[in-house]
């Protein structure tokens, strides 16, 4: 898996607290067996006006002429709360986004976007809200994010946002989490052995 | 120094610490259908093996029908998931139980009812409501689809620690009043991400008084206060559930096992990050109102405005519901017609919600306008359910008695909702869309729902002669 250290580009600002998991991809995707495909299927029920997605919404901000390159989801707290299915990432990277800023994340969701290499950045609201003025009065405004400096900057705004150190170099690096735990499989089996036999 | 109980079950399952990176063991995995396929294929991709196939489990739940126990009734889709789980099993020599197996069902009813679930363990499955086995004092909680390969592969999982919180319900809930309201009161009372980041531990003398399957209830929606997990600290209550079941220890395990959870609490000196207080009097029969569960009031309340909330990002989303939900500020829940009403779920399928369900059934009939499914949680919740005759007093009185699956609740099979359509459902999310595109969703209790049944519309069940 390729890292992601560095990225610039446009964003597009969905104004709305709470986006759980059921908007960023409906259960009628779930049905696949695959990793791939789900982009299409983003933001479903908001983005297309019919269910076979044949005519988009255009007052959905997705649909919006302007942001139709953006590669930053701009949003607000607590994105991607709700079901724990890996489809929402899936969905996101696979459309486009490299990138989601927003307050505050559901845990689960933040952690299945670390290990699909979709980069969250948590702001504060006050840093947020100014990335929405920014980019309402100007979609082609560039936002700069530089991952090891842990920075996010957009024309004379700079904000640090604050990441974990295991996350930071799994992004950077593209590592295999799988591969690293099993160079630990010493340790695994050592506590095995310890596991009393009525928790077997 | 004192601990509480979420770091006792913590530091009994590190296996490797470096810094703040942790690595801790899983003793259950259970998986289903939607959220695995990926993970097993992406095992094979790598030539790797299910480290545990013993310590993992399966079930079917999610896209199966609820009509009939044929594998192609919701089409070819949903079925080469379901052949494609059947398959990963097989190949990899794990316990599943295939719809029409006499085990199968939800996989949060199933894994408790078989006793796989015990206090101290920790337990993960690709799914959000898995926080639902913390009622048993078990470490429990949802995990992605790269993270269900990363335990097949290592049985461990990388984790930071979470903060912890204390939400201390004391007091004797009023008649009528069920877990469910104590959840949604806690959820309403803090927040839709009001636990974003923490454990929750459910203590004080209201949960103590609950049975297992209330603590499941409550538990279950823990995730939906944002929380990693909610954790209830065993006792005599949980002893009794587990004994003789059959993945249970026995013999001289079950002493030695019991003497370990009697050990599982927190202690008194013990530290929260945040602490919560309710009083279970206070505590009304709840019905959300809008499209997340912390959009929650009592029945008797009116739905707020939007000029009543803390910032304007609430306002926004507020009046978002509102449209959405089609209800206006101000107006009183038992002036809404509901034409549908849902029975089931993995908050609320167990035999104990079948039987306060009943008890409401039996006081008349379906109201002609409303379309009412009642959809047991397992294969054994419904055989327990027809002993008992409560399948025939839901058909009796209108209701639609259904095959056990996760059915309506997100409607992933053909039980899903048209535009519209206004729902009282026991389960656990209200959000825009769930049980169909358009569709309105109202949480409430099993009794709560089966009223909305009767009647047309919601009423407070306390008011109800025969339940009060």
């Amino acid at each position: 898996m390729s890292g992601i250290d560095l990225h610039s580009g446009t964003a597009v600002p969905l104004d709305q607290a709470n986006v759980d998991t059921d908007q960023i991809i409906p259960k009628q995707f779930l049905t696949a067996v695959t990793r791939s495909g789900y982009g299409k299927h983003l933001f479903h029920d908001w983005r297309y006006l019919d269910q076979h997605e044949s005519v988009p919404n255009p007052d959905f901000v997705l649909n919006k002429p302007q942001h139709k390159t953006a590669s930053i989801l701009l949003t607000r707290q607590n994105f991607g709360c709700g079901s724990s299915r890996e489809h929402a990432p899936w969905s996101l990277t696979d459309y486009g986004f490299k990138a989601i800023i927003a307050p505050s994340f559901a845990d689960i969701f933040y952690a299945n976007s670390i290990n699909n290499q979709l980069l969250p950045i948590r702001l504060t609201d006050e840093q947020v809200e100014a990335l929405f003025k920014k980019v309402q009065a100007n979609a082609d405004v560039c936002i700069d994010i530089n991952l090891s400096a842990q920075s996010v900057s957009c024309e004379e705004l700079t904000f640090q946002f604050d990441i974990d150190p295991a996350h930071k170099n799994s992004l950077i690096k593209g590592l295999d989490a799988i591969g690293q735990t099993l160079e630990l499989g010493a340790h695994i089996d050592n506590y095995e052995q310890s596991i009393p036999a009525w928790r077997q | 120094m004192a601990k509480n109980l979420y770091e006792k079950v913590w530091e009994a399952h590190l296996v490797h610490q470096d810094g703040d990176d942790c690595l801790i063991y899983i003793d259950r995995h259970l998986i289903h259908e939607v959220t695995s396929p990926q993970a097993f294929a992406g095992l094979k991709e790598k030539n790797r093996k299910v480290r545990r196939p013993d310590k993992t489990f399966a079930t079917m739940d999610h896209s199966i029908s609820t009509r009939s126990l044929a594998i192609d009734a919701c089409g070819p889709t949903n079925a080469l998931q379901l052949r494609t789980l059947a398959q990963n099993c097989e190949e990899n020599g794990i316990q599943l139980y295939p719809v029409g197996h006499q085990k199968q069902g939800i996989v949060h009813v199933i894994g408790p009812e078989l006793g796989l679930i015990q206090p101290g363990m920790t337990v993960v499955c690709g799914d959000s409501h898995t926080a639902t086995h913390g009622a048993f004092g078990a470490l429990a909680f949802g995990i992605g689809t790269s993270q269900v390969e990363h335990v097949f592969a290592s049985q461990t999982l990388k984790q930071g620690k979470a903060k912890s919180m204390k939400v201390q319900v004391d007091g004797k809930l009023g008649l009528g009043v069920t877990a469910k309201d104590i959840i949604l009161a806690i959820i309403g009372k803090i927040g839709h991400a009001g636990a974003t980041g923490h454990v929750i531990e459910y203590c004080g003398s209201a949960i103590e008084a609950t049975s297992m399957e209330e603590r499941m209830t409550i538990c279950n929606m823990t995730i939906e206060a944002g929380a990693k997990a909610g954790l209830i600290a065993p006792d005599q209550t949980t002893i009794e559930y587990l004994k003789d079941r059959e993945f249970a220890p026995k013999g001289a395990d079950w002493d030695a096992a019991v003497e370990y959870w009697k050990t599982l609490t927190s202690d008194a000196e013990a530290k929260f990050d945040t602490e919560v207080y309710l009083t279970a009097e206070e505590i009304k029969p709840q019905v959300t109102w809008g499209t997340n569960p912390g959009q929650v009031i009592a029945v008797d309340e009116p739905v707020p405005a939007p000029e009543s909330m803390p910032n304007d990002v609430e306002k926004v989303s507020c009046d978002k519901a509102l449209k959405y939900m089609g209800i206006q500020a101000g107006q009183q829940l038992s002036e809404l017609n509901v034409n549908h009403v849902f029975i089931g779920s993995c908050t609320n399928s167990r035999i104990e919600d079948l039987r306060a369900a009943a008890v409401v059934a039996r006081l008349g009939k379906v109201a002609q306008s409303v379309t009412a499914i009642v959809v047991p949680g397992s294969a054994q919740v419904k055989q327990q359910a027809e002993q008992e005759g409560l399948d025939k007093i839901f058909i009796d009185a209108g209701f639609e008695w259904r095959l056990p699956g996760c059915s309506m609740c997100l409607g992933m099979n053909d039980d899903i909702l048209q535009e519209g359509d206004r729902c009282a459902s026991t389960s656990n999310r209200n959000f825009e869309g769930r049980q169909g595109r358009g569709a309105r969703t109202h949480l409430v209790s099993p009794a709560m729902a089966a009223a909305a049944a009767l009647h047309g519309h919601f009423v407070d069940v306390r008011q109800l002669q025969g339940v009060a």
